[in-house]
């Protein structure tokens, strides 16, 4: 809501600084977010007079001007359409800062010819938003004249008011917070009653609950146009344009005194006024020209004929006020609020009227907002009003709030004195009656309870004497962590170790790629983009995007890794925490001393198991030969526990890295950090450690066996044959090729046996490697490699 | 036998002074030393004499193989070290040429680093850890927060709603956790309780996704005066500075009653963010006394429960601390972004050692 200082002192006697008056306003929840001072952007500008019109040499579209600024005549090269000989703009030489631009203006050639000034369009002074010609100011002011002479420059608030504060989307509402604080005096006189001179010709009739109060009023014989310049002063330092006396009347009083009105041509209505709910399809064509399509249930006023207004939202263009008019009709009604908001958003149709009534007018204030307006007109405009005409059940109730006073100290810490505690209440407008306190009608939405009460004296008192609390903690605690968060830090910094980058991405992804990740469809109905319309089922997606920038941009080798939910219904708490990564292109960069090789398989799975390591995962692990779809079919696997997955890995199938266009090999890892059991408690001693003085020593062995045998059954194998001797099985070599049969493959293996209390003789040693043959044979199939 | 022998040292001598490499000293040392060798063929001679020269000479011959021994091995030494130098002097390499590549240390994003370090500050002031889901149900986001359908607030948060389903959003706000915790025990409560929320924005400090961290605490004493002071102390340890000016300024929020943003005193020089007291105000975070319909919803009588809420954006605070611009960048998994902006692994907040103590140097 943004409020001129001139429009504000008509409501407040105050003689308070600008600054004082923004900090205040600030300081008791009318949050000022600008302060803007019309006179220092207008600096310099000025009135200019067009003395001559010529066509541009050398372009069809561009004017020679001849611009009097009061003392010399200037000539300026403009494109603006609307210019004509004797009309006055608005003159920037150069030197002048154009407020749109924030940039200075120039002296400049444009086709060949020179220019020395500019005349300015709405949008370039930051007046509005019209850009299509220049300012027709229409103005008998003469050539010369500062510029904020005639703009009345004035300084403007621009105050964040608060969904609550519907009494606050008028001057009068803020001006009367204000003078709470002492800042200044409320000024304000209440309507007088307009005693009719007739009964109005048109009826109203109330057939639906949501309208309220209805007063209205019939005017004869008016007569439209300009509205007086107070007036419009009043409504261009408010950002308005004034149209006519009749609509800027309703305007003023929209924007002064959060009173929505509206004016019908009396002459274009057929027979009485029902407000009613509209008929499904029902049009109208409305102020703002747009043709409205109406839903049965949207509050309309109509006539015998068909509906001529949407009920506080906007008025019908056909019934509204003209030049011509001679005969209205004058509604001030009060709407329920929730039936305004449903329609104005189910039409997305914006109105200074809809602001208001949605967030809670003064619901008492038909009456007098009806003779305020009739007095206005009659004044204005001249004509004859009939007898008032007051419909509906009735507005304006409030309640009563049983108040303890201790109930400010319970909440905040410290004592109001109560003399103070009424003082405040009661120039807000509320009752206070002992301990009962009547809310005034213009905020009963909002103050309810004791609390809301709280709330608003000490908004004014302010919180200076505020103590300070003691803040030690009862109880002392060490560790606040939950132990799967404790789980996500630990992951984090080991992956980050071990060269992977944290990235942190949507939780949402694109529909069309999630099909490719065992989607579950949980869509989102209102996505910020149509490429973000789905919760992702994996993370791997989002991170395969994230390659493809990195790329785009020029890093070729990613290492990314991101902690986070993946989704499997849109149900609350279903969805799972997840530790993935990628990485893509080489391992290493290239370099003279290493060889310069693809990320692989053995990566990711070597990064799966560092996280799985990193949150205690259980020894007895398997790796299971299946992943996902979206990995390699022959290049990946799980990792699992009894029937639970707790992770995959391995590379990225390369018809996926097409669907992402990544033209590198990328491998990745998920680690689904919930199906890892947490670790029983164990004590925090640890186990005796046992060092023998004996000498390990090793034995090679190379095993030929069917190119689909699992390795790791091979080592388990080994390992069984004795676990306390064996100490380590490492494969440190793989063969498959020609000098082995088809299907075959050979695994070289070395075996460190650590003996136990006393050195092994040559024959025990002997024993052993039999048994591991024959272990091994048994298991696999395998023979000794020849 | 003399003139034998001192011939032969003669020999022995110009053999050695010849022998340029180990190889051609050891055949030297064969061919004197060996088994059939010059000096070892008159040891044989020996047994052939008589006793009386057998003695003398004895003792004569073992001298000189002595001092043969002791010749060879002089040389051998020499040579040794000869071609030592000479191997050195071969194997140069440029000691300029850049070392092994390791794999560069990965980086820890900075909403997780800034939310570490707030958990360690709010363990410190006795809060427990609280969560809740991404996807909420319309209870738990609006409803029991005090915000019924037709509550003008809903209109300020743009949700995103899920599809096919009647009332379920991605959380607008951490809030929910707060109706969560009061469900599921009876206060006193304190917690506070980080995750992703979602709204529909799009700007340089607007994302549709972003975290926040709530705070909730729920007792029959807690005020105003309690909340102020927890967040001055945790924005004096968040910050690290004790210049710290905290405002509250009046607001509105549906689930606080009273209502304040919290504005922190604070500079802009040069583009720097600096927390300090006495320049401009920075507004930080919404706060303020639980209302008392939430506590009833929650199944606590207002007049006898009461407590402060507060809820602020964890990527605003790191954008604050670290000086970081554009929060949609936080989102973007650039990785020249990453390793610019993020922590080291083995930078791990704590209240011994400070927030912000860096861990090494980047590599």
């Amino acid at each position: 809501m943004k409020v001129s200082l001139s429009a504000l002192k008509s409501y407040l006697k105050t003689e308070a600084s600008v600054t004082e008056i923004s900090d205040t306003l600030t300081s008791i929840g009318l949050e000022v977010e600008e302060v803007i001072d019309k006179g220092a952007e207008l600096q310099g500008f000025v009135i200019g007079e067009i003395k001559a019109v010529e066509n541009h040499p050398n372009a069809d579209k561009l004017h020679v001007l001849r611009v009097s600024n009061g003392k010399e005549i200037l000539q300026i090269v403009c494109g603006a359409p609307n210019v004509y000989e004797g009309m006055k703009s608005i003159l920037a030489q150069p030197g002048v800062m154009i407020p749109c631009y924030g940039e200075r203006l120039e002296k400049g050639v444009i086709r060949g010819v020179e220019s020395c000034g500019m005349l300015c369009s709405e949008k370039e002074l930051n007046l509005g938003s019209d850009h299509s010609g220049i300012l027709d100011l229409k103005t008998d002011l003469p050539a010369g004249t500062p510029a904020s002479e005639f703009f009345n420059a004035d300084v403007i608030f621009d105050v964040n008011v608060t969904p609550n504060r519907g009494d606050c989307f008028g001057v009068k509402g803020i001006a009367r917070d204000l003078s709470a604080t002492g800042i200044g005096e409320f000024i304000y006189e209440e309507a007088k009653d307009i005693q009719g001179t007739f009964k109005s010709p048109i009826n109203v009739h109330i057939e639906d609950e949501n309208c309220l109060e209805f007063a209205g009023r019939y005017i004869k014989n008016v007569k439209n146009g300009p509205s007086p310049k107070w007036m419009q002063d009043f409504l261009i330092s408010m950002g308005l344009r004034p149209i006519s006396a009749l609509v800027d009347i309703t305007n003023y009083l929209n924007l002064a005194e959060c009173r929505p009105l509206h004016v019908f041509d009396a002459d274009k209505l057929t027979g009485d006024l029902y407000v009613r709910s509209a008929k499904e399809g029902e049009t109208l064509k409305a102020l703002d020209e747009k043709e409205y399509i109406l839903k049965e249930g949207m509050l309309v006023i109509a006539d015998e004929k068909k509906a001529q207004s949407i009920a506080g939202v906007m008025g019908g263009e056909e019934t509204g006020c003209s030049d011509e008019t001679v005969n209205v009709f004058l509604e001030s009604a009060y709407f329920n609020p929730i039936s305004i908001a449903s329609t104005g958003r189910i039409l997305n149709a914006e109105s200074d009227s809809r602001t208001r009534f949605e967030r809670g007018i003064d619901s008492a204030s038909q009456i007098s907002g009806n003779n305020r307006a009739t007095q206005l007109i009659l004044d204005i405009c001249g004509g004859e009003a009939s007898d008032l005409i007051v419909v509906g059940k009735g507005a304006g109730q409030t309640h009563e709030i049983d108040f303890d006073f201790n109930e400010i100290k319970r909440l905040c810490g410290f004592e109001i004195p109560h003399e103070k505690v009424v003082q405040i209440l009661q120039s807000l407008g509320f009752k206070v009656n002992g301990n009962k306190i009547t809310v005034p009608t213009w905020r009963t939405n909002d103050v309810c309870l004791k609390a809301d009460i709280v709330e608003e004296v000490v908004r004014i008192y302010g919180l200076d004497e505020l103590p300070v609390a003691p803040l030690r903690p009862e109880e002392l605690t060490t560790s606040i962590l939950l132990p799967h968060q404790k789980r996500e830090i630990a992951i984090r910094r080991s992956l980050a170790h071990r060269g992977l980058n944290q990235a942190i991405t949507w939780s949402f992804m694109d529909s069309k790629l999630a099909k490719y990740f065992d989607s579950k469809g949980i869509l989102i109905a209102n996505p910020i983009a149509s490429d973000l319309d789905e919760m992702r089922p994996s993370l791997v997606p989002n991170l395969l995007s994230a390659v493809k920038r990195n790329q785009d941009r020029g890093i070729k080798d990613v290492q990314l890794f991101e902690v986070g939910p993946e989704f499997y219904s849109a149900t609350p708490n279903e969805q799972r925490m997840v530790a993935c990564g990628v990485r893509a292109g080489s391992f290493y960069p290239r370099h003279f001393l290493t060889d310069n090789r693809s990320v692989d398989i053995f990566d990711a799975k070597a990064d799966a198991l560092d996280a799985l390591c990193a949150i205690d995962a259980p020894q007895n692990l398997q790796v299971a030969r299946r992943a996902p779809s979206w990995y390699h079919p022959g290049r990946s696997g799980s990792f699992v526990l009894g029937k639970n997955v707790v992770a995959h890995f391995g590379e990225i199938h390369p018809a996926i890295l097409k669907v992402f266009d990544i033209k590198t090999p990328v491998v990745a890892f998920e680690v689904y950090m919930d199906n890892v059991p947490q670790p029983r408690a164990k004590s925090k001693s640890q186990k005796l450690l046992k060092m023998s003085n004996l000498m390990p020593f090793t034995r090679d062995f190379a095993f030929v066996m069917d190119r689909d045998v699992d390795a790791a059954k091979v080592l388990s194998a080994i390992s069984n044959v004795d676990k306390e001797k064996i100490t380590n099985v490492t494969v440190f070599d793989v063969y498959e090729g020609e000098k082995l049969p088809e299907n075959k493959k050979s695994l070289a293996i070395q075996v460190t046996v650590s003996p136990v209390e006393k050195t092994m003789t040559d024959k025990e040693i002997e024993i052993l490697s039999v048994q591991i043959i024959n272990a091994v044979q048994k298991a696999t199939g395998a023979e000794l490699r020849a | 036998m003399e003139q034998r022998i001192s011939n032969l040292r003669e020999e022995i001598n110009a053999s050695l002074a010849q022998a340029e490499t180990l190889i051609a000293l050891d055949e030297v040392r064969v061919k004197t030393l060996g088994k059939s060798g010059s000096v070892t063929g008159l040891m044989k001679e020996l047994g052939s004499l008589p006793v009386e020269e057998k003695k003398q000479m004895g003792q004569l011959l073992n001298v000189f193989k002595n001092e043969i021994a002791a010749l060879i091995e002089e040389k051998k030494s020499f040579l040794e070290e000869k071609e030592l130098n000479e191997r050195l002097q071969s194997e140069k390499v440029d000691v300029t040429l850049p070392v092994r590549p390791e794999v560069s240390m990965g980086r820890i994003h900075p909403v997780s680093q800034v939310m570490e370090e707030m958990l360690s500050i709010f363990a410190q002031m006795g809060f427990d850890l609280a969560e809740g889901p991404d996807i909420e149900d319309d209870f738990h986001n609006f409803e029991a927060l005090n915000i019924p359908p037709s509550h003008p607030a809903r209109q300020m948060q743009a949700t995103f709603f899920m599809q096919n389903t009647t009332d379920k959003v991605l959380r607008t706000q951490t809030s929910g956790v707060q109706i969560r915790t009061m469900e599921g025990k009876k206060p006193p409560i304190k917690i506070v309780a980080p995750g992703r929320t979602y709204r529909r924005d799009y700007d340089m400090t607007h994302t549709p996704m972003f975290h926040q961290i709530e705070g909730l605490v729920i007792d029959k004493k807690t005020n105003l005066a309690h909340l102020k002071t927890t967040l001055v102390e945790f924005m004096k340890l968040f910050f690290e500075t004790d210049d710290v000016a905290l405002r509250f300024r009046p607001s509105y929020f549906p689930f606080t009653e009273p209502s304040y943003e919290a504005d922190v005193g604070c500079s802009r020089e040069n583009g720097e963010f600096k927390i300090k007291s006495g320049a401009g105000w920075c507004e930080l975070l919404g706060c303020g006394m639980v209302h008392p319909n939430v506590l009833k919803n929650c199944g606590l009588d207002p007049d006898e429960y009461q407590g402060y809420a507060f809820g602020c954006g964890i990527d605003r605070f790191a954008m604050l601390k670290y000086g970081i611009p554009d929060l949609r960048s936080f989102f973007d998994a650039d990785m020249r972004w990453i390793k610019h902006y993020g922590f080291l692994p083995l930078d791990i907040p704590t209240n011994t050692s400070g927030l912000s103590l860096n861990g090494g140097s980047k590599r």
